[in-house]
């Protein structure tokens, strides 16, 4: 089983330029956890110092915010697709 | 001369050159344009503004505009109209309506950050500009992008109200309709940034545009007589009008041109969509966001951007948020425009209705001097209240035909009141 998480360009710098990383998780903070740990550099970007997903970075499961869901507990499936959005537009 | 404004992070402070870029490489957090205030102060002075016409471009120091910049739009400038009965009528002495519902060109006050974004996108080189929108802003940017010679297109949800749709497709912009609400149009524009070299005026020029708010703030002070308000009561949709009046405020004070006072921010929007309204009144860390379900849709974000701002500013300057029905907005809208004459769309109802919930609360002090802002013109909301005005009986051009009406209204009039 593998799912897809997809890099927003101002994080490839962290991820040696890679666009999309496969993670076998089960679920949004797994694969999360396991972003971060095979790019160490990226994990203070990703989670504040309380360890929540940063404020302004959006996380989205396929075309879901994972806050509608369930959260950083939402469970992935086979092909799935994650989405790391910086929160920067609106108005 | 050395540019007297540059971007920072509004969390972690670092600073950053003059680029179309609108988060922070560090910890991702927004960017906003700062300034050098020692070097403002010397350069700008209240005094110089008595020879300048009343429009946006009488701060120009306070902008973020290049050197020897010439506007080519007399923007801003709008009335700040004292209500002679809707405040009165609930105690408040002096209510006033920041009214940029007749904002120049396209009667919203979105025309005023689409100027900045727009002299940003022509110093950075974009040949295409372009917003993701809710409605008011694709209009701006269609209008000062044609006026401007720039190739505009707009991204906006697929179910907008038609008459907001028209006023962006007459300018020649392209449209783009997307199946979804306004935060997926977001999501998408925030994808297309980061994959074509486009000005998209809410995302990558977003610190340069989200300035131009800040007229709307120097105008009130000025308009009241160089002094601030008590009270100011804010639309919210993407959280960021409302803390560009407060930076606006405190640049004022800052230099000197007002007295510094503590002005209370109060928040208002729709019930359907009341994510920082929400996360105020339950006292929230962080605001949970919503899927919006409102007639206010120009302010139907249900993600906000600027929403922990929006929550902190609030918070922090002693006011407070409420939201509003969508019943509530249609009858705000008909007593804004029967009590003081003006015609404004759904997002006037929900600060009108927001602020005379407020009064009632007695959060707003009937002793205290408040501004309500009204952001953006009834004219392109007709479909919101149409249902409430169906077309009235037609006459025949005789007198007897009018006479026999006035008999049968006056008959209606007295069942009416038995």
């Amino acid at each position: 089983m593998a799912v897809t998480i997809e890099i927003p360009t101002a994080f490839r710098r962290f991820t040696d330029g890679e666009p999309k990383v496969s993670s076998g998780a089960a679920t949004v903070s797994e694969a999360l956890n396991d972003l971060t740990a095979r790019f160490p550099a990226l994990s203070r970007h990703v989670r504040d110092e309380q360890g929540q997903i940063r404020q302004f970075l959006n996380v989205y499961l396929n075309d879901e915010d994972i806050r509608f869901l369930s959260g950083e507990g939402s469970t992935l499936k086979d092909g799935d697709k994650l989405l790391l959005v910086p929160s920067i537009a609106g108005g | 001369m050395k540019e007297v404004y540059y971007l920072r992070c509004r969390e972690c402070g670092k600073k950053f050159a003059n680029t179309p870029q609108s988060f922070c490489e560090e910890c991702f957090s927004p960017l906003e344009v700062s300034y050098d205030y020692e070097a403002l102060g010397k350069i700008a002075r209240r005094e110089t503004l008595a020879h300048r016409a009343f429009n946006m471009w009488r701060y120009s120091e306070l902008l973020p505009l290049p050197e020897g910049f010439k506007p080519s739009h007399d923007i801003g400038g709008t009335p700040l109209v004292k209500s002679k009965q809707f405040g009165p009528s609930l105690g408040v002495k002096n209510l006033y309506f920041k009214n940029d519902a007749v904002c120049f060109p396209t009667l919203s006050f979105k025309d005023r950050v689409v100027a900045t974004a727009l002299v940003a996108a022509r110093r950075f080189g974009f040949k295409t500009v372009g917003c993701s929108s809710t409605g008011n802003l694709a209009n701006a940017v269609a209008a000062q992008g044609a006026q401007q010679g720039f190739d505009t297109t707009v991204f906006i949800p697929a179910d907008l109200e038609p008459a907001k749709v028209l006023n962006t497709a007459v300018y020649g912009a392209k449209i783009v309709r997307i199946n979804g609400n306004y935060d997926h149009v977001n999501r998408l524009c925030t994808q297309i940034a980061d994959r074509f070299q486009w000005g998209l005026v809410n995302v990558n020029l977003r610190p340069y545009y989200a300035e131009g708010s800040k007229t709307h703030g120097y105008e009130i002070a000025e308009q009241l007589g160089w002094e601030l308000p008590d009270n100011v009561v804010v639309p919210m949709a993407g959280g960021s009008l409302i803390g560009k009046i407060a930076k606006a405020f405190c640049e004022l004070a800052h230099l000197g041109w007002v007295e510094p006072k503590q002005v209370k921010f109060f928040g208002a929007q729709a019930t359907g969509c009341s994510p920082i309204a929400d996360g105020v009144k339950r006292n929230l860390a962080r605001f949970q966001p919503q899927k919006p379900n409102t007639i206010a849709r120009s302010l139907a974000i249900g993600n906000p951007a600027d929403g922990p701002f929006a929550l902190r500013l609030i918070r922090e300057s002693g006011g407070w948020a409420e939201d509003v029905s969508d019943p509530e907005i249609i009858d705000s809208i008909k007593l804004l425009a029967q009590t003081e004459g003006i015609f404004a769309e759904t997002a006037g109802g929900v600060t009108t209705g927001v602020a005379a919930k407020l009064i009632q609360q007695r959060r707003i002090r009937t002793d205290e001097t408040t501004v309500v802002c009204i952001t953006g013109n009834g004219l392109k909301t007709t479909d919101a209240i149409a249902a409430d005005f169906p077309a009235t009986q037609a006459i025949a051009p005789k007198l007897e035909a009018f006479e026999a009406l006035v008999a049968q209204q006056l008959e209606e009039g007295v069942r009416a009141n038995r």
